[in-house]
């Protein structure tokens, strides 16, 4: 069972519905039995860095989710600020991420050259350049565009662990990957037949 | 960056409507149709106002709500009505991302604040209704669904969202709305000149070309628009429609930014 992690905030309904579209139950949830039962792991989240951490650990999801992803080596998907998480700090916030990717969040504002800023957040579809190839961004149809929405992008230390990139004003790391785990600031649940496409070839790993 | 173009679509009751100068509303549709061809279609977004809910101070009705996001793959947002933080709770819960306050927000700003605050400034947008006054050139905005005038004006509310950490304004032109007559320039314009957020300009986008050039040479971060989208000829024959990614490509290709 794909068990997505229930911490609060944002639309998660819209992941299940994209799941079921195309074959796959999952559960939405917070409960350890539950999450500690998962086969495949979605790791959602909109909202700000601190108030996900904080939440991830007041549901005691946060060795939970370790012991999944570093022992049992369960497959998981970050989206958005999931994927965020999954790194080891950002710059919108003062906890520590979990730190699975060695990477850190950093703010577009301020990063822009100058003359070339756009508005943040960064609201709307960007094309992705495939940086190695991944069975998660395998048989994408052609010309793949996803939909963002975000003001802070992931920055890994790891050139092996970037899968995609994408331009606003420059060129940042749009998905991570590093064996059984997998991190996209786009929402696929929201990206139409890329969206689908990705999403199974996640459940099918 | 490819400039978003928006379908705004207008519930009433359980149907789509589609007025002009936000009045004298026609009968489309249904709405979970018109998404189901707006999906084949890879709209880049959709939106979807409630024209009844804020001047009947009804509920949403998160039942459509339900049943329109579970056909929906693509980028969704919702506005009519919205007045506290439970009912924006509610609607990110059936699975919406995106909630639109206009009336609510001109009358306790503090929400949009909380709001902000609460869900994110990316989830959080405010469209401004705007009408041109009759004599000089003030741009006032109007609330519950353009029947009533505040004295706000478009440039300094704008400013005022902005700083209240709003993640994008919807600028609709209530002088344009279905006239198919082009966006009113100066206002999105005037707007997009002052703040830093995404600006989607409304009211009166009638093609492809229209869609383009205000995001090309005029900075709006998408173009939305109605009747477009879903009247068809010069006798409105009702036709749910949308340009293939290939004719909007070729039209942002044949566009050269200009700076400033």
């Amino acid at each position: 069972m794909i068990v997505i992690i229930d911490y609060g905030l944002g639309n998660l309904g819209s992941i299940k519905n994209m799941l079921r579209k195309i074959g796959y139950n999952s559960e939405i949830s917070s409960e350890t039995k539950i999450v500690d039962q998962a086969s495949k792991i979605i790791l959602p989240g909109v909202g700000s860095f601190d108030t996900g951490m904080s939440k991830l650990n007041d549901l005691g999801l946060v060795p939970l989710l370790n012991k999944k992803v570093n022992d049992e080596k369960t497959p998981v998907l970050g989206i958005c600020l999931g994927a965020q998480l999954m790194c080891q700090s950002s710059e919108e916030g003062e906890l520590n991420g979990l730190g699975w990717f060695d990477a850190k969040v950093l703010a577009f504002k301020g990063r822009f050259d100058s003359g070339k800023e756009l508005p943040v957040p960064n609201m709307g579809w960007l094309d992705v350049a495939v940086k190695k190839e991944n069975v998660l961004i395998g048989n994408l149809p052609l010309n793949p565009r996803f939909y963002f929405v975000h003001s802070y992008f992931m920055a890994s230390n790891q050139t092996e662990d970037i899968l995609l990139s994408s331009n606003y004003s420059f060129d940042y790391t749009s998905a991570l990957h590093k064996e059984n785990i997998y991190g996209v600031q786009f929402h696929p649940e929201k990206s139409h037949k890329y969206g689908f496409q990705l999403l199974k070839n996640f459940a099918e790993i | 960056m490819r400039h978003r173009i928006i379908p705004i679509l207008l519930l009433k009751n359980n149907g789509l409507y589609k007025g002009i100068h936000f009045k004298d509303h026609k009968y489309v549709g249904d709405p979970i149709n018109a998404v189901k061809i707006f999906n084949d279609k890879e709209v880049d977004e959709l939106v979807f106002l409630d024209i009844n809910a804020s001047c009947e101070q009804k509920e949403p009705n998160y039942n459509i709500l339900r049943d329109i996001a579970s056909e929906c793959f693509m980028p969704l947002a919702y506005g009519g009505g919205v007045s506290s933080l439970e009912m924006i709770k509610e609607i990110l819960r059936v699975g919406i991302e995106k909630v639109v306050l206009n009336t609510h927000a001109v009358r306790n700003p503090l929400f949009v604040q909380e709001a902000v605050k609460y869900f994110g400034s990316s989830t959080i947008v405010v469209s401004i209704d705007v009408k041109k006054s009759f004599w000089g050139n003030n741009y006032n905005v109007y609330i519950n669904s353009g029947k009533e005038k505040t004295n706000l004006q478009a440039v300094e509310w704008a400013i005022e969202l902005e700083k209240m950490g709003v993640g994008e304004i919807i600028v609709n032109s209530i002088d344009k709305d279905g006239t198919l007559s082009g966006y009113d320039i100066n206002l999105i314009r005037r707007i997009v000149d002052v703040v830093k957020i995404p600006v989607i300009a409304a009211g009166g986008g009638s093609s492809l070309t229209d869609f383009v050039k205000i995001c090309k040479h005029h900075k709006a971060s998408a173009s939305a628009a109605g009747a477009y989208f879903v009247f068809q000829g010069k006798h409105n024959a009702v036709l749910i429609t949308y340009p293939t990614q290939v004719e909007i490509e070729k039209e942002f290709d044949s566009f050269v930014e200009l700076i400033n």
